[in-house]
């Protein structure tokens, strides 16, 4: 009984195995099941020795052996599973892996430990780290591995779980400190998973752990968050980047067409002015030409008649003050601009405001007034015909 | 037949204790030492089943696996100075199992505990003659190998350990180191937030300076196109009047003059004042039209 504890309870090994390893606590289990029953079988003996009833303890005993027996062999027998080894240790020595379905070795003088090797277990860490520009970043990865040598992960190392984490701490903190900021942010994030996965792998192979690594996988890496708004900035201030220059195309794309526009209407009316005057020359030459034509057949005639036709229209138009005036030294005294502003507001009537106007007869009164004491100072006989119209 | 069934039970379970105790067994991933009544006789046991005296012997085991000695986080200073916490661990294994036991008593803790302090000195010596760039990147390996060598000579002949492996996890920088990186970051994101935008300005002037000087030259190549046709223009018409005029020069100041007196006299406010002897009124006065 003592056989799996001689160095005491504290210093076996199995007691720091943890519950992570199936094998060894069922067999544990089992041999306490054993001694439990081996105790009360000798309890139950030695009392019925005691007693009355001796004859019964030859088939007692033989009993006893045989529960014992089966005991013994079916707390052997233990499964491996498609996803698991078995390591198989006969008195402490390494026997053999044991492979997947139903297994039986001796109790009390072989050891048993049942590993998953085919399940992809996962490591997964984050922290701030420095780089080689000494700048601050948060990383987050995760480490995908299996156990590679199942001898090698039971027996060489123990905790050997721990020991990745650690390792891949250390790698981890090692490949970002021999890298830019930069890279570590942006393209460099396969070549880190790389050289990180390399050095778990060579730290591990050091210790001899029987793990092969996988896969490392780099999460987005992150700038710390007291620093982060500036990294945001830097983000949009690309996109005003962007954003400025499209603008400057839009307005570009706005007042070229534009211009062109404009460069066309300029050429058009140059165009049309041209055709305009051109037309224009013509027009007035050829009805020079066949007026001339005309002249020339009664040249006084056609002169006369265009001559009054022309002052017709220019007197009918104007305002005009016709001063008759024999012997034209005397001084005649006209208040013109008296008249024209008269004739401006009569004509005008009707704007009505802020023109002061005279009194219409008033007026006429104080301009035949007027030219009355003129006249008779002058003792000539002078036509004053006024005209309003 | 009682007494003797009884005395046969007795006898079998002092033989099974003696049996029990009279033989141990080594597992591959142990160590062992036997002492007689204290005394080592026997040394790095082979794994498997062996026989000792009973109850005189007494057999000690140690773990025989790659050990981590996992330390606390300490402060180290480095050339310049710079104070940073390091987090560290160690592999270690139990090599000459005859001093270990000399001089840890078999006590697993005791030798993590006197592994770290050697650790710690040694990172403390190797930490202080470099800087803080050759010990976050450059040299860390170089760091950790001449720490790994220099322990291993003094480790095996003091603890009979053997440390395969010494590695820094973590390098920290105190908070306020910490935030003065934080702010030199910032600093540095932000010349380039504003380097992107200048750029971007710088773009947008460009292309406006572009669109607008295509705009000048199509508006003043436009100009000199449009005036060249306007002079085409004048010059075709003067030509027209000039063939037409030069027949008669003087009737056509005379017909000229008569449309400007038109244009010029056209509106009523237009005063004049008219001297009836004129060609114009001959026939006013007097109707034979002599005076």
């Amino acid at each position: 009984m003592a056989w799996n504890e001689p160095g005491g309870n504290d210093k076996d090994p199995w007691g720091n195995r943890g519950n992570k390893n199936d094998g060894p606590p069922d067999l544990d289990e089992a041999l306490k099941k054993f001694q439990e029953k081996l105790g009360g079988l000798f309890g139950g003996g030695s009392g019925k020795g005691g007693g009355k009833k001796s004859a019964n303890m030859g088939p007692l005993f033989i009993g006893g052996a045989i529960i014992i027996g089966l005991l013994y062999l079916f707390s052997g027998t233990y499964m491996v599973d498609e996803t698991e080894r078995a390591v198989v240790l006969q008195f402490g020595a390494f026997k053999e892996i044991k492979q997947p379905g139903l297994r039986w070795n001796a109790p009390l003088v072989t050891k048993v430990f049942v590993e998953n090797v085919t399940e992809e277990r996962q490591y997964r860490t984050q922290g701030l780290m420095l780089t080689v520009d000494e700048s601050i970043v948060e990383l987050p990865i995760s480490v995908q591995y299996n156990v590679a040598d199942v001898r090698d992960f039971v027996l060489n190392v123990r905790d050997p779980d721990g020991s990745l984490s650690q390792a891949t701490e250390s790698a981890l903190r090692h490949v970002v400190g021999s890298t830019e900021l930069n890279q570590v942010l942006s393209s460099g994030r396969q070549i880190i998973a790389d050289a990180i996965q390399e050095r778990i792998q060579q730290y591990l192979d050091t210790y001899g752990a029987g793990i092969y690594v996988r896969a490392v996988n780099i999460q987005e890496g992150r700038p710390p968050e007291q620093v982060r708004s500036a990294f945001d900035d830097v983000i949009r201030a690309r996109e005003d980047e962007e954003r400025f220059q499209n603008e400057a195309q839009a307005y570009s794309n706005s007042v070229i067409p534009e211009a062109r526009g404009r460069v066309q209407r300029m050429l058009e009316e140059a165009e049309a002015y041209r055709a305009e005057v051109v037309a224009r020359a013509q027009g007035e030459s050829q009805r020079f030409e066949q007026l001339l034509t005309e002249y020339q057949l009664a040249p006084a005639v056609t002169r006369e008649r265009l001559y009054i036709d022309a002052m017709q229209e220019v007197m009918g138009n104007a305002s005009k003050v016709l001063v008759d005036v024999e012997g034209g030294n005397n001084m005649l005294y006209l208040p013109l601009d008296r008249m024209t502003s008269q004739s401006g507001s009569s004509s005008n009537a009707s704007r009505g405001g802020s023109q002061t106007l005279t009194i219409t007869p008033d007026v006429m009164r104080q301009i035949t007034d007027n030219v009355a004491r003129e006249l008779n100072r002058t003792n000539t006989t002078p036509t004053l015909r006024r005209e309003l119209r | 037949m009682s007494m003797k069934g009884l005395i046969g039970l007795i006898v079998l379970v002092v033989i099974l204790f003696t049996g029990a105790s009279s033989v141990y067994i080594v597992n591959e991933f142990e160590r062992a030492v036997v002492l007689r009544f204290g005394s080592l006789i026997e040394v790095d046991v082979e794994p498997g089943i062996h026989v000792k005296l009973p109850f005189a012997d007494v057999v000690r085991k140690f773990d025989g696996r790659v050990l981590t000695a996992d330390a606390r986080p300490e402060s180290f200073f480095t050339i310049e100075n710079k104070r940073l916490t390091v987090d560290s661990f160690a592999k270690w294994r139990i090599r000459d199992v005859d001093v270990y036991y000399r001089a840890t008593g078999g006590d697993e803790a005791l030798a993590a505990d006197r592994l770290g302090q050697r650790i710690n000195d040694g990172l403390r010596s190797q930490f202080g003659s470099r800087t803080l760039h050759e010990v976050v990147s450059g040299e860390r390996d170089a760091l950790m190998t001449n720490l790994t060598e220099s322990l291993n000579t003094t480790a095996l002949d003091q603890l009979g350990v053997e440390v395969i492996d010494i590695r820094v996890k973590r390098i920290d920088l105190p908070a306020d180191v910490s935030q003065s990186v934080y702010d030199r970051m910032a600093a540095d994101r932000q010349k380039e937030a504003s380097e992107h935008r200048a750029k971007g300005r710088e773009q947008a002037e460009v292309i406006r300076a572009d669109a607008d000087r295509q705009v000048a030259v199509l508006e003043a190549n436009a100009y000199r196109d449009a005036e060249l046709v306007r002079g085409d223009g004048d010059a075709q018409a003067a030509s027209i009047y000039a063939g037409a005029y030069n027949k008669d020069p003087e009737f056509y100041a005379f017909v000229r003059s008569l449309t400007a007196y038109r244009t010029t006299f056209a509106n009523k406010d237009d005063l004049m004042v008219v001297d009836p002897s004129s060609e114009f009124f001959r026939y006013l006065g007097q109707p034979s039209g002599k005076k």
